[in-house]
């Protein structure tokens, strides 16, 4: 009786241990929180350099740039979350511990989001000033990433995972994963685009926010399925 | 009440079951669809504001539809072998992914074909169509996923929850023509007893899309057999199987 | 029967271009899936016959072999 209650942790306990680990690690490597980040950077610019510097034509087609770069860097920064854990088998090691994989496999999509997905949204607003979008789209912009990039941390674990096993899984990755990016990336351009109008996009704002609550909610499952099925 | 599927859990039972229906869904597939384009291509009159072009709805429509049907299917098999650890399912995934995605292409290409003469373009970036592609894409990626392993039984898993969550991209679809005002226009098949076009249009549509059902049941099970005989390779069953054909 | 003759039925008043495209990917799609299938029914069935030969000649040579020792 007294081991059990010993070798039980709580939930928000687990949460916690995996959530700073994973921020720890991250910490220590550096350069794979600011490569991505970069990337995202120079993607964004490349376009101006590429279609001409028209303010006109860049305003009315940067919501769809950041966002587009956004999927890109994100789709990048996805490899590090499971696979240098499944390398030096501490991935098994959580899959085999008593507490439920939904929990640690969601302290550690949370933790990929801060790692990934927050300094994203902290630099759009100098992308979109590069991008002379409208200034009535900024709230617009940064209030879809910030609902957004959570589900495209989400919907993106499941594709690491079950990629994970794979040798070369990178570009099994990206085709796997971006389908399933499409409708997030077709509404949050619409509500940008909405935004720019001065029309209201609370519309589309509320399917996004129900895209979140979705992934928030099923992916954990699909991951720690599909952990289960690449781990072995 | 389950107890007559017991005996098709066992994969040598339902390989010589399949064996024994394959032919079957060959003939009536050649028979309906012969039957079901002969009389969609000469006797069917021309639409009074389409004309002649009308006559792609009679591959269009069916393919479009099977397309999604395969593919809920496909992911409520996956889902139940996942859940039940059923082996049978698994190789069913494997053999259905490629008829949904060559599905999904007819109805992508012959959409674009006939949108040409009533639209004037052949893509537009509507709903309908966007969502299409997603379930092409999606079915690409259960193929890779599948192909990606070595082993046969961890890739068919791994290729069936990704089947599984692919499931979100099915009522998008299914709606999107009453969701979004668009180009594409909507469902002219609604219910099976009341059709909204007159029966001579309608009797071919309804052979047609049998026609399909039954080349698209040919195709599965033919695959379903491959994927069979590959994952019980080592098995007796196999080996008597494979003397039989020698002699 | 819509047409009179031969010519009209290939031209459909001018929309025989997309018709006959669109039935033509069609038997195209459907005709190289079914012959993909069956060929690899068949390269499945060749490939474990041949590794059930060589398993039963490996089993023949071991057992003369040891039967030689003998």
């Amino acid at each position: 009786m007294s081991k059990e209650i010993k070798t039980s942790i709580s939930y928000r306990r687990v949460f916690y241990t995996v959530f700073k680990r994973d921020l720890t690690i991250a910490f220590r490597h550096k350069d794979d929180i600011a490569n991505p980040l970069l990337f995202f950077i120079l993607v964004v610019t490349l376009f101006p350099l590429g279609i001409g510097p028209e303010p006109n034509m860049l305003a009315r087609i940067a919501p769809g740039i950041i966002w587009v770069a956004a999927l890109l860097a994100t789709l990048l920064s996805l490899d590090r979350l499971f696979k240098s854990d499944h390398a030096d088998g501490s991935l098994e090691q959580m899959l085999l511990s008593p507490s439920p994989t939904f929990i640690i496999v969601l302290a550690k999509i949370c933790a990929h989001w801060i790692i990934s997905g927050l300094p994203l949204i902290l630099i759009s607003p100098l992308l979109a000033v590069l991008l002379y979008l409208p200034e009535n789209a900024y709230g617009a912009l940064l209030l879809t990433l910030l609902i957004g990039t959570p589900v495209l941390s989400f919907i993106g674990a499941i594709g690491v995972a079950l990629t994970v096993g794979v040798k070369k899984g990178g570009v099994l990755l990206s085709l796997l994963i971006l389908p399933l990016y499409i409708p997030l990336l077709i509404f949050a351009t619409s509500a940008i685009d909405t935004a720019a109008m001065n029309l209201p996009y609370t519309g589309q704002l509320a399917i996004i926010g129900a895209l979140f609550i979705g992934s928030v909610t099923l992916s954990p499952f699909a991951v720690s399925a599909a952990l289960k099925v690449s781990t072995n | 009440m389950w107890k007559w599927l017991h005996p098709y859990a066992n994969p040598e039972k339902t390989f010589h079951l399949t064996e024994k229906l394959t032919p079957w869904f060959g003939y009536l597939a050649m028979i309906l669809l012969a039957v079901g384009m002969t009389w969609a291509l000469l006797f069917v009159p021309p639409d009074y504001q389409q004309g002649n072009s009308f006559r792609i709805f009679y591959i269009h429509v069916p393919s479009a539809i099977l397309s999604l049907s395969v593919y809920v299917a496909m992911a409520i098999i996956a889902f139940s072998a996942l859940v039940w650890q059923l082996k049978l399912a698994d190789a069913s995934v494997a053999a259905i992914a490629p008829v949904g995605a060559a599905l999904t292409a007819v109805a992508l290409f012959t959409g674009a074909a006939w949108g040409k003469p009533t639209w004037g373009t052949w893509w537009v970036w509507d709903a309908r169509l966007t969502s299409q592609l997603i379930q092409l894409f999606l079915y690409l990626g259960v193929i890779a996923l599948h192909n990606a392993f070595e082993d046969k039984a961890q890739g068919s898993k791994a290729a069936g929850i990704l089947a599984i969550v692919g499931v979100v991209n099915v009522p998008i679809i299914k709606y999107s023509v009453e969701w979004w005002n668009t180009l594409h226009q909507g469902q002219t098949v609604t219910q099976i007893g009341k059709p909204a076009m007159t029966m001579d249009m309608y009797l071919p549509f309804v052979v047609c899309l049998f026609g399909f059902v039954f080349l698209i049941s040919w195709l599965i099970c033919l695959r379903f057999k491959t994927e069979l005989l590959e994952r019980n390779a080592t098995r007796p069953w196999v080996k008597d199987l494979v003397n039989q054909t020698e002699k | 029967m819509q047409f009179s003759n031969f010519a009209e039925f290939i031209a459909m008043d001018g929309h025989g271009f997309y018709v006959w495209l669109s039935y033509g990917f069609t038997f195209a799609i459907f005709v190289i899936l079914a012959l993909f299938s069956n060929a690899r029914h068949h390269a499945t069935l060749a490939h474990i016959k041949r590794r059930y030969n060589r398993e039963k000649k490996l089993k023949q040579a071991a057992l003369e072999q040891n039967q030689g020792k003998r």
